[in-house]
């Protein structure tokens, strides 16, 4: 037995942590912590550079031309395509941090649930951005034609698809052991990309690709991506793929967190 | 170890199970822990210690019974930062250095002790900037136990925290924490190792199969199971008349030899050797070993 217990109103009296330990401290080492996964980095921000490369020097931009489309509509779509590899895999990163029982280890802190996951969104919802960010500077620098509110609002439309796939990524990454997230998930955002009109408009697509293309995650958001640049009628659907996805990856990334946090 | 109403147990288990599948991990615990005790929960592998130690920190729930720690739920004691654990396995991430570790898990608490000084308590200040992933396993382990000391929690739990250990590292661990404890910490600690509920548990709580078979401190525990064995060879040895002897605790018979654990060992021989025809007849003193062995064998014995 020790002689200097500390007085139990003492311990009592303690408060817990404001905003359920949500904090820029924590913030601040996870984006650190994603900087040095390297791999992660290289490939959400080279590939779409490589895809804008393969695709600037292909026949497609005859093709949009003859269908009224702009050159930069490609370059929309593969932005899309960074933002939602970047936060898809960001999303992803907590399939690492589950089977390392570092989620484990964060049960015996004051973190709340919520705030966790909003620091997985926050940094998968950068990555996406800084993908975006090397995906329009690539297109300045080759001569890609816009106005400067097309260049701002496309990129932010583009951005903000990321949620909808940070949303993906967690729900892959509760889903899913560690060893094989990312090779389920890398087909997987392909298929969206190709349906969903990323990197050919769907109304190039073969007619049987056109019919399912609506109904992919990708198809909202490109599409309202497209928008400032195509312009012509806004299809209210569109809107309704966004937040129909989201809340079904959201929903299925919650179910699951749950029966993650409760399995002891 | 009374306290006042006013003053809660560190730990209050009341009747707690806990089942997985056909298995009762927990069966039936009550226990107290008082402010300022270090214990240790001991038993073999299976007795239910880690599953015991999850639900005071509140990573699992119990199918009945309550489980109070500082006399509130342990998710609102591990909310404020008054429960801290080491645990068996796992829970680093290999990307981030001794500090980043730290100051991530400091960050999250309302208050915590400076990093510096965790680190300096734990004896691996020379490991700061190190990757978790270049840690061996007792440092990651003095790792943990620098995690559990940031919120300056008024219990600490250890679930074998010196499992895959060398004898050095272990001895070098235990100072650590002893130490740390003498400023009036609550420890519970989980062991299979015998030696280590003896030299450093001023309490043992004896488990085996989900419930507590004996508690008191390590010389009460080894007078629960003192007095001798009393061997012999006895064919048909009559078990009922040699249980019924002054002072038996158990008697095991396996062909022709008999084992008895006795208070009396002096009766028992009387009685082996003037009434029966027992040859072989040997008297065995039990140490704490055997004491733990008889107490966690999962053999039935008939009760004392």
């Amino acid at each position: 037995m020790n002689d200097t217990v500390p007085a139990p109103s003492v311990l009592l009296a303690r408060k817990a942590v404001p905003l359920g330990g949500f904090n820029l401290t924590f913030l601040s080492i996870e984006i650190r912590r994603l900087l040095r996964n390297r791999r992660t980095v290289v490939v959400t921000l080279i590939v779409p550079v490589v895809l804008s490369l393969l695709f600037s020097q292909n026949k497609s931009i005859q093709a949009l031309s003859k269908i009224g489309l702009p050159v930069a509509t490609t370059m929309i779509g593969i932005a899309v395509y960074g933002a939602m590899l970047a936060a898809t895999s960001g999303g992803a990163m907590v399939s690492i941090e589950r089977s390392l029982g570092w989620s484990r280890q964060l049960r015996l802190t004051p973190l709340r649930p919520a705030a966790y996951v909003a620091i997985k969104l926050i940094v998968a919802m950068l990555l996406g951005l800084a993908s975006v960010t090397v995906v329009y500077g690539y297109g300045i620098l080759s001569g890609q034609q816009m106005t400067p509110s097309q260049w701002v609002l496309t990129g932010v439309l583009a951005w903000a698809a990321s949620l909808v796939f940070a949303a993906f990524g967690l729900f892959m990454g509760y889903l899913l052991p560690s060893e094989n997230v990312m090779q389920v998930i890398g087909p997987v955002l392909a298929v969206f990309s190709l349906l969903g009109g990323l990197f050919v408009p769907v109304s190039l697509l073969p007619a049987a690709m056109q019919e399912i293309a609506p109904y992919m995650p990708t198809y909202g958001v490109v599409s309202i991506a497209r928008f400032p640049l195509v312009g012509g009628a806004f299809d209210p659907t569109w809107l309704l793929s966004v937040v129909a996805w989201t809340a079904v990856f959201a929903a299925a990334a919650m179910v699951l967190f749950r029966r993650d946090t409760r399995r002891a | 170890m009374v306290g006042a109403p006013s003053s809660p147990a560190a730990i209050e288990l009341h009747d707690v199970h806990r089942s997985f599948g056909q298995v009762h991990a927990v069966d039936g615990i009550d226990l107290r822990l008082a402010l300022g005790e270090i214990a240790a929960l001991l038993g073999p592998n299976g007795a239910g210690k880690t599953t015991t130690i999850d639900m005071i920190l509140g990573l699992g729930h119990p199918d009945s019974g309550t489980v109070q720690v500082l006399g509130m739920p342990p998710a609102a004691a591990v909310s404020r930062g008054l429960v801290a654990a080491v645990l068996q396995t796992g829970g680093l991430l290999k990307d981030l250095t001794v500090r980043e570790t730290l100051r991530l898990t400091a960050s999250l608490y309302a208050s915590s002790r400076p990093v510096d000084e965790v680190l300096e308590r734990a004896g691996i200040s020379n490991l700061a900037d190190r990757l978790v992933g270049k840690c061996s396993g007792g440092e990651q382990q003095r790792l943990r136990f620098a995690l559990a000391l940031l919120p300056d929690p008024a219990l600490m739990a250890l679930d074998e925290p010196t499992a895959g250990m060398d004898v050095e590292g272990r001895r070098d661990f235990w100072s650590a924490i002893r130490r740390d404890a003498e400023q009036g910490r609550t420890v519970l600690f989980a062991t299979h190792y015998l030696e280590e509920a003896d030299a450093y548990a001023d309490r043992i709580i004896l488990l085996r199969q989900g419930k507590i078979v004996a508690d008191g401190t390590a010389s009460e525990v080894r007078n629960l199971s003192s007095g001798r064995s009393v061997r012999a060879s006895l064919a048909d040895a009559d078990q009922a008349t040699l249980s019924r002897l002054p002072g038996v605790r158990s008697v095991e018979i396996r062909g022709d030899r008999v084992l008895i654990q006795t208070m009396d060992s002096d009766a028992v021989a009387r009685y082996l050797l003037t009434s029966t025809a027992a040859r072989d007849v040997e008297i065995v003193a039990h140490n704490l070993e055997e004491a733990f062995l008889a107490l966690t064998s999962d053999e039935q014995e008939p009760a004392a």
